[in-house]
Order: structure tokens, then sequence, then C-alpha cells
């Protein structure tokens, strides 16, 4: 197999990626009036509750998404084929479903007068009030990254073969031990790859923590999103603030990779 | 399972039961009607956006299959460090928060467009779709081509077959299933994506997403309840069409 067929690809990268990277490191130096300037990062710090909510609330989602998806993956690997089709199917189908308006609808659940308090009622149980918290938030990401949770832990399952869970069996492992040290391990690649597929939109959503959060909780992809397009028009402290995430999501997934260490995983960095 | 299906499926559910709601509320039910769907079909600012959207996604879908699998055999074939290298700058992408990417693109298109005279609008929109596309079938390729059998490739050439036969006969069935759920990904995040496309489309064109945004800054108008609806019913069919396909398929190799 020859190498050439990647070079499209590398041409593509080369401008769609890394310029617009070198871009970004080129704004946050820049002042306003086009010096060269550390000020954006300086001006960084009266932000920092943000940057901590963000991490946070992502962290929060990611380990929720890994204990709802993981045990999902797990069954549906271990249905029949067509089972298991139909239920990759039924998980892939809401994301079909534009984000905004999944999002919106639990708004209309949430809301203190929406429907999850209306059914509430119905068997005489106290109200609750979730719209506008961190709590919201995080549901709604849950909701929305799921998905992205289990198709690649599914994906590493399926392909595992499965006669070495019978062989672990003959070799006298009960199932609990032939899950911690058969079936985890090989899942390995897909839990990071997982992990990172929920935690970075996390760490970025906009719009779920609008949404959701009715602008109380501010969070790191609000402020960006603000220095670019809002009000506060001020793209050098934009790319600062830009390039500061994307320093932290790099440092996590790199610390991330320790844990699949010996083969390449999923995501290689 | 059942919980999770529950969990997954109640907003949809909602939102289906609410597009046919006489009144123009979320949460309180007025009588049945049909009326949001008529209304639809009159709002060209929601069809237009629909079809930039269905357009963009099926565009960008194909190109980011074509260079993401293209890409995946030719990393294959390097030493394990350069791959390491070209992998690492290939998922930036990916890695990278939507908004990052977003905003660094919005600064290259508004860069191009100070020395072209090309505008932001469906080109750059398209070209941004394709860049964050390429790294999710680049990723869903890859652990097929990993999992292959290093001598499947050898004993073709040896069998006679040159290298690209090879490549089309041998190598590409066994990684079909990771360039489909690689164009699949690749479909979905394009139909879904809205922050990258929010910085990138500059103010001529809006994808549908984009438009329910704009309307939940306002008021979520029953119409955008309507059209989900029926998005979510075509794909529901088309999947449930592909799947019977796929079945047969799988039956009539067994036999």
């Amino acid at each position: 197999m020859s190498r050439r067929y990647a070079f499209p690809h590398v041409g593509w990268m080369a401008v769609f990626v890394v310029v617009p990277l070198v871009l970004i490191v080129g704004f946050s130096l820049t002042s306003a009036d086009g010096g060269v300037t550390l000020d954006n990062f300086s001006d960084m710090m009266k932000y920092a509750p943000v940057f901590g909510r963000s991490l946070w609330l992502s962290l929060i989602s990611t380990a929720i998404c890994l204990m709802i998806g993981y045990p999902l993956a797990y069954v549906m690997s271990r249905e029949k084929p067509a089972v298991a089709a139909a239920a990759l199917m039924l998980l892939m189908l809401p994301m079909w479903m534009n984000f905004l308006l999944r999002t919106y609808a639990w708004m209309s659940i949430l809301e203190n007068s929406g429907f999850l308090n209306q059914l509430l009622n119905v068997f005489r149980l106290p109200n609750v009030h979730i719209i506008n918290t961190e709590a919201a938030v995080v549901l709604g990401m849950v909701y929305n990254y799921l998905p992205f949770m289990t198709l690649p832990i599914h994906t590493v399952l399926h392909k595992m073969d499965k006669s070495m869970m019978e062989a672990a069996g003959d070799l006298g492992a009960n199932s609990a031990k032939t899950f911690m040290r058969v079936v985890l391990p090989i899942s390995v690649p897909g839990v990071i790859s997982g992990i990172t597929m929920v935690f970075v939109p996390g760490v970025s959503t906009f719009i779920i923590s609008r949404l959701l959060g009715g602008g109380k909780t501010l969070m790191l992809g609000d402020l960006i999103e603000m220095q670019f397009t809002g009000n506060a028009y001020n793209p050098y402290l934009g790319a600062a603030i830009s390039l500061v995430m994307m320093v932290i999501v790099l440092l996590s997934m790199s610390v991330m990779n320790r844990f699949g260490d010996g083969g390449e995983s999923a995501v290689v960095l | 399972m059942v919980l999770t299906g529950i969990f997954l499926y109640s907003p949809i559910a909602l939102m289906i039961v609410f597009s046919f709601n006489a009144g123009k509320s979320r949460t309180v039910w007025s009588g049945f009607t049909l009326d949001w769907y008529s209304q639809l079909l009159k709002n060209e600012l929601i069809l237009n956006s629909l079809y930039t959207t269905v357009l963009v996604s099926l565009l960008a879908a194909f190109f980011a299959t074509v260079i993401g699998t293209a890409a995946a055999i030719g990393f294959h074939a390097m030493r394990r460090r350069v791959r390491q290298f070209f992998m690492t700058v290939s998922i930036i992408p990916a890695v990278n928060p939507d908004v990052i990417t977003g905003v660094s693109l919005m600064l290259l298109f508004v860069f191009i467009r100070s020395v072209t005279n090309i505008e932001l609008g469906f080109f750059t929109l398209l070209l941004a779709h394709i860049t964050f596309n390429v790294p999710y079938v680049i990723l869903s390729v890859m652990p097929k081509l990993k999992s292959l059998n290093k001598h499947l490739f050898e004993a073709a050439l040896d069998l006679g077959a040159t290298p690209f036969r090879a490549l089309c006969k041998v190598i590409l069935p066994e990684i079909t299933p990771g360039v489909v759920t690689g164009a699949l990904i690749a479909f979905t995040l394009s139909i879904d994506d809205f922050v990258i496309s929010y910085f990138t489309a500059g103010s001529s064109v809006q994808t549908l997403p984009m438009t329910i945004y704009a309307m939940t800054r306002k008021r979520v108008s029953p119409e955008i309840n309507a059209i989900s609806t029926l998005l979510f019913l075509v794909v529901l069919t088309l999947l449930v069409i592909i799947n019977i396909a796929q079945r047969k398929e799988s039956r009539r190799v067994k036999h």
C-alpha cells in the first residue's frame, strides 16, 4: 500500500488546519493597534472561574457518559447481530435530530412548568427546579454526547474475537475476571476515543450552556463566541482564550493517553 | 437499555407530538392541527436553509470520506513515527473544540477575503465542513486497517494483482464497515453542525441549524418542530431500508 494516498490530505491539512492555528497564535500575541503584546493573556485572569466551571462540568458529563455508555456498548456487543444492529441504529437515530432542537426539547421538559414537573404533579410529588442550573447543563451534555461515547466502545467490542471470552472461561476465569482481564483491556482504545469525543465538545459548548443554563452558567465556549461575534468584539483576546483552551485540551489528552500505553490507541497524541 | 431508550427518545417524542399542537406553546396541548406543516411549505427561509444543509452535508461527507480513507491507507503504509506525527496533526480538527476550529477557520477565510475576492459563503462553508469531517473518517478507518492481516495485501500481490487492484479488491472490502461508519459520522456531524457553520458561513448563507438558532433567540416556531419530525421520519425510513437490505445481503452471502 502506498504512502502517496495520504498526500491530498496532507496538503489539505496544511492549508485548513495548520495555517488557521498559526493565525490564532498570531492574533493572541497582537494588540488591537497591531503591536506585539502579552496583555491578552493577563486580561484573561479575570475569567478563571469560567475556566474552572467548564472543566468541572465536562468532567462530570464525561464520567456519566462512560457509566451509561460502556454497559450499553457491552450489552449491545453481546446481543445477536440483528439485535445489535437495531440497537446501534436506535442509538444513532437521535443524532439526526438537530442538537439545538434536542436541547430545546429538554428546555420544555425541564422548565418550571414543563413536562417533568407536570408529571411530578400527577403523582403529587414535589416539583424540581432544574432549568438554568449546572445540573441542566450536564444533562444536556450527557444527552447530546452519549452516542459519541458508546459508538467507539461498541466498535472495539464488536470487533473482539468472542472465542477469547470462551477461552478465558475454559481456563477457569469467572465472568467478572474474564471482563476485567480480557474485555476491559481490549476496549481501552474505544474508551479513550469515547472520552475524547465527549470531553472536548463538552468543554467548549456554548449552546447547551446558553439554552439550558440560561446564561447564568457562562462557559469557555460562550466567552470565545462573545469575543468574535458578540458586542464585546475582540478577536485578539478571543484568540488568546482559544489558545489556552487548546493547550488544556491537548494536555488532558496526552495525560489520558498514558492510560492507554503500549499499542497505539484510537487517538494518537 | 430500555431506560437509555426512554432517555434518548422522550424529547424527540414530545417534539413530534407538539408539531401537531394547535397552540404555539411548547408545553400546553391545545388541539390537533396540520397547520405548521402547510406553513412550512411556504416558509422560504426554512426551505432554503434546509437545502443548503443537505447539499453541504452530502458534498462534505463525500469529499471527506474519499480524502480520509485515502489518507488512512497512506498513513498505514508509513513508518510508525512518521504516521504518529501525521495522525497527531490530522486529528486536530476532531480534538480541537468546535469553537476553536470555527474561529480559526473564520480568521483564515477573512484573511483570504482580504487578498482575493472570495467572500464567506457556501464555498467557505463547504471547505470548513470537509476539514472537520476528515479526521472522523480517518479515525473510523484506521482501526479496521490495523486489525487487517498484514500478509493479505502481500498475498494478493504474490497472486499477480497490481497494487491498485489489490487495494480495491482485497483491502477496501475488508475496511468497508469502517468507511461506511466514517461516512455516516461525517454526514451526521455536518447535518448537526451549528458552531463551525456559524463562524464560517458569513451572512449570505444560512444552514438549518443557524436558522433554528436565530429562532431560539426569539421563540421557536412550531414549524421547526414540523420540519424535524419530517427529517426524522425520512432518516428513520432510510435507515430501516438500509438495515433490511444489509440483512438480506448477509443472508444471501451465507447461503
